[in-house]
């Protein structure tokens, strides 16, 4: 306060606004370096922070040691029944008690799957990993062939190893329109089954034909149009045939599937069924043709209104009433068919979130081009479409395996069905088992859901910095 | 590609299959006809499926007697009453869980979000752990565990858990006692001893919470709050305006709360206490009076909302964070405090980016509420497309009813969202 009066200011007539002397100088702001500095910053910095720190650490206090305690420190790891977890027979306080997950972890896996078919379910997560992997790991090459292989050919594997394949068809297309006599009889000359294979094959001569014949029409060349409908059918028949041959894979009933198994073809079935149809659902609720709109926006907006409890409940009651008769259709494929339309219109949203993203002028671009408008979006739009709403099927994907708990509400054993199931097995009665078997479920459900997140948020900054380059 | 506009001697083709327009017609054409054949396919295998297997169809069901009874019912209800009517048990049921989940989720969710956003770091934590354990762990888990897990191992009735200032203040006394302050003990059992005994009891059948009795005058009361509801929007809508044309302010939050909760007080003493408080009593083995809330209604509504908690916290923290900088920066200048910058300039920017995804939560909240089934609480499903569908067989009606409810539910709150977008959306230039 001893500054004396400037000499620039000394002069100035009084009652002027200028100031007569120097202001003092500020103290300087509170350092944030160092220990003590970042404890003022982040702990400390005023007396409601000091209680906020307090409060933070007595939550922190009466949450974390005790469970440690309950999971880790109290729990009993080894023992075969429930003896070894009772409190009054161990002598101790007991927490979780791990033996009953131990006995249980098969049925955790596999459900009720016959034992010496589990090398089969086992080979269908081993190649789920081999094929998963490389696809989510952005830096590899081959992405357009391994996705090939995982969305294409893993489904059928997986069909074929789980059910056992061998599905005997009988009919095809012609057969329906009443020649199945002489297909049959076709079929036993060559020593096949059915008359399903004669049928297919002539059934896709008939209709290369009349897609030869209809191509002028839709201004395309007739080879062309017989081409695209003979590589259709080809690829078609290579998946009938891998589910029709028999491979001498016992068959096991859906019924005894589940735990973990169920839970995960629920999910990936979902995911895979999803994408095609919800792309499809994209294009057509952002097309030209007002009932193709139309259509598309009522599936959609349909089937986001509704719980999906309620679309497995009518998966599980209305869909075999609206089939005709001779079709009995297995519990598993109702609970699928309902989540599969479920995920598509929700699928449908993330698309439409990346094709409304792509530009006008990369639009543009392609017609400037004289790409043709099924070409424009194949080869211009859904590339780049697609690559952007990555994190969102990623994050679709965790929605749905969130979801898949639902189908024990329609008596599906998935992973929380089979640990319901066993909470009442006496063997195991124990005070502490339920949460035991929560907090193994709960794990599970965690790693799975938050390693997926993190990886769809870096996914996300990845993709972030490409656009931005 | 009609050709009519070129020169040339050529007779003009009136229409062409390469014109998009009439290839666009066919399409649709050939998608209606798809559409009607798989529609009457569906109508003709229901018909004849439902026609072997002799159910009838048709809304008649709903007048037949249930004949089952249900667990909580907000209306009055008992067996020999129609489906119709316990479909309306069911639908109340699902509107009660899905309401108070509504507003114990956004309580919870709007304090972890700003929680999260708090520059302590102990704190910032502990929402991050909050909002990362609950999102990733599947509702459903979440309602079976608070069921089987929590619920299940309370007491039994005659050990109940028991709520009130009565068990607190005990506990502050033999605090006090323990540490040797005596004067201090005795002072908090003396204010034990004069307030009453606990009201709310907590054990493995539920929750059991005091009865309010209505006598003759109550409907006062009722009056009283509805005025109070009145009077404080009268008085925002004149304090507002007020503030815009003089710049003065006005204390409505707390003179809104005086006229909300004080009105209807000062109307109870004037008609002398016209609301009354059965309380429950422990008798045998269970307890009397009271109103019981069953455990699946508490394990239902407390996993509902701490699971939509943890994504309207992270709703909540983007919509703050994605306001800029520069408008706290600006509100710092001006003069106001963290405080009223927050509440000011902040909060009303936010809730415009807060508010579609809110809508969206709710809804979920509100379908996810169907998930009570897992665990038998009488909601919409479980009554409706639960036991009425296995006792009627009637499956394609009641599903459809089920579907109709939850989708109208949907559209509604989609319309209202709409309206509130475009009246709250940026005006550009």
């Amino acid at each position: 306060m001893d500054v004396s009066t400037p000499p620039a200011v000394a002069g100035a007539p009084a009652g002027s606004f200028v100031a007569a002397g120097m202001i003092a100088p500020e103290t300087p702001p509170v350092s944030t370096r160092g220990v003590w500095g970042w404890a003022r910053a982040h702990l400390l910095g005023s007396p409601t922070q000091v209680i906020l720190t307090l409060f933070g650490c007595w939550v922190f206090y009466i949450v974390v040691p005790p469970l440690l305690n309950f999971f880790i420190f109290d729990a009993v790891f080894t023992g075969t029944g429930r003896n070894a977890c009772l409190p009054e027979v161990v002598g101790r306080p007991v927490g979780a008690c791990w033996p009953f997950i131990g006995a249980k972890f098969n049925q955790i896996v596999y459900g009720f799957y016959p034992e010496p078919e589990r090398w089969r379910v086992d080979l269908v997560y081993a190649l789920g990993i081999i094929l998963l992997a490389p696809l989510m790991i952005p830096k590899l090459p081959y992405k357009r062939l391994n996705a090939l292989l995982f969305f294409g050919v893993y489904p059928v594997a997986s069909f074929v190893l789980l059910t056992g394949g061998n599905l005997g068809l009988q009919r095809f297309l012609l057969s329906a329109a009443g020649l199945g006599p002489v297909f049959s009889s076709i079929g036993q000359a060559l020593g096949l089954r059915s008359g399903f294979w004669p049928d297919y094959v002539a059934s896709t001569l008939v209709i290369a034909a009349i897609a030869a014949a209809a191509a002028p029409v839709f201004a395309g060349e007739c080879r062309s149009f017989a081409k695209a409908v003979l590589v259709t059918f080809i690829s078609l028949g290579l998946v009938l045939a891998a589910v029709d041959i028999n491979f001498g894979l016992p068959p096991v009933e859906t019924r005894v599937w589940g735990g973990m198994l169920v839970t995960l073809v629920i999910a990936v079935t979902g995911i895979v069924a999803s994408l095609p149809l919800g792309i499809l659902l994209a294009l057509g609720r952002r097309s030209d043709m007002p009932l193709v709109r139309i259509s598309c926006v009522l599936f959609i907006e349909f089937w986001r209104g509704v719980p999906l409890i309620t679309v497995l409940f009518f998966a599980t009651y209305m869909l075999p009433l609206f089939l005709p008769g001779q079709f009995n259709i297995d519990g598993l494929l109702r609970a699928l068919v309902g989540v599969a339309l479920f995920a598509s219109a929700y699928m449908a949203e993330v698309v439409r979130g990346g094709l409304q993203a792509i530009s006008k002028g990369q639009y543009e671009g392609a017609m400037a081009l004289g790409l043709r408008s099924s070409l424009m979006m194949r080869l211009v739009v859904l590339p780049q479409a697609l690559k952007l709403v990555i994190p969102g099927i990623v994050n679709n994907f965790i929605g749905l395996f969130k979801d898949t708990t639902l189908v024990l509400i329609v008596s599906i054993f998935d992973l929380l069905g089979v640990l319901r199931a066993a909470f009442t097995d006496p063997n195991w009665a124990t005070p502490t088992t339920v949460v035991t078997g929560f907090g193994f479920a709960g794990l599970f459900y965690f790693v799975f859901c938050f390693g997926m997140s993190r990886y769809s948020l870096a996914l996300e900054r990845r993709l972030d910095r490409n656009h931005r380059n | 590609m009609s050709d009519a506009s070129l020169p040339g001697g050529h007779e003009p083709r009136r229409w062409s299959w390469t014109d998009p327009k009439l290839r666009s017609l066919v399409l649709q054409g050939l998608l209606a006809v798809i559409l009607i054949w798989m529609a009457w396919s569906i109508l003709a295998n229901a018909q004849a499926n439902l026609a072997r297997r002799g159910i009838a169809s048709g809304f008649g069901f709903l007048e037949n007697s249930a004949g089952f009874g249900i667990s909580q019912t907000l209306i009055p209800y008992n067996e020999s009453m129609s489906y119709g009517r316990a479909f309306l048990v069911g639908l109340l049921n699902t509107l009660l869980v899905a309401f108070l989940g509504i507003i114990i989720a956004t309580i919870i969710g709007f304090l972890m979000g700003v929680a999260r956003l708090s520059s302590n770091v102990v704190i910032k934590a502990l929402a991050s752990a909050y909002v990362e354990v609950t999102r990733n762990l599947p509702p459903l888990f979440q309602i079976m565990f608070w069921y089987l897990a929590v619920l299940a191992a309370l007491p039994n009735p005659r050990q109940s858990l028991s709520f009130g200032i009565q068990p607190i203040l005990n506990g502050l006394a033999s605090g006090a006692a323990g540490i040797g302050l005596t004067p201090v003990a005795a002072f908090f059992s003396n204010l034990a001893g004069m307030v009453a005994a606990p009201g709310i009891f907590v054990n493995n059948r539920g929750l059991v919470v005091p009865r309010p009795l209505f006598e003759p005058g109550s409907e006062w009361v009722g009056w009283g709050i509805v005025a109070g509801l009145v009077l404080t929007f009268v008085l925002a809508r004149w304090a507002k305006r007020r503030r815009e044309a003089t710049g003065q302010q006005f204390p409505v939050f707390w003179s809104g709360v005086a006229l909300i909760v004080g009105l209807p007080l000062v109307l109870a003493f004037a008609t002398g206490m016209p609301v009354a408080f059965e309380r429950p009593e422990l008798k045998g083995f269970n307890f009397v009076g009271g109103v019981r809330v069953i455990p699946e209604f508490v394990a239902l509504l407390l996993a509902l909302s701490i699971y939509t908690a943890g994504f309207i916290a992270e709703i909540v923290r983007a919509g703050i964070s994605s306001v800029s900088r520069g408008q706290s920066e600006a509100a710092y200048s001006l003069g106001l405090k963290p405080g009223l910058t927050m509440r000011l300039v902040v909060i009303p920017q936010a809730m415009r980016v807060i508010i579609p995804p809110l809508t969206s939560q709710y809804l979920n909240l509100t379908k996810n509420s169907s998930l009570g089934v897992a665990v038998g609480y009488p909601d919409l499903v479980a009554i409706f497309a639960g036991t009425t569908l296995n006792q009627t067989g009637q499956a394609i009606e009641i599903i459809a009813i089920t579907m109709a409810v939850y989708l109208t539910i949907s559209v509604l709150t989609t319309l209202v969202m709409n309206w509130y977008n475009r009246r709250v959306a940026l005006i550009e230039r």
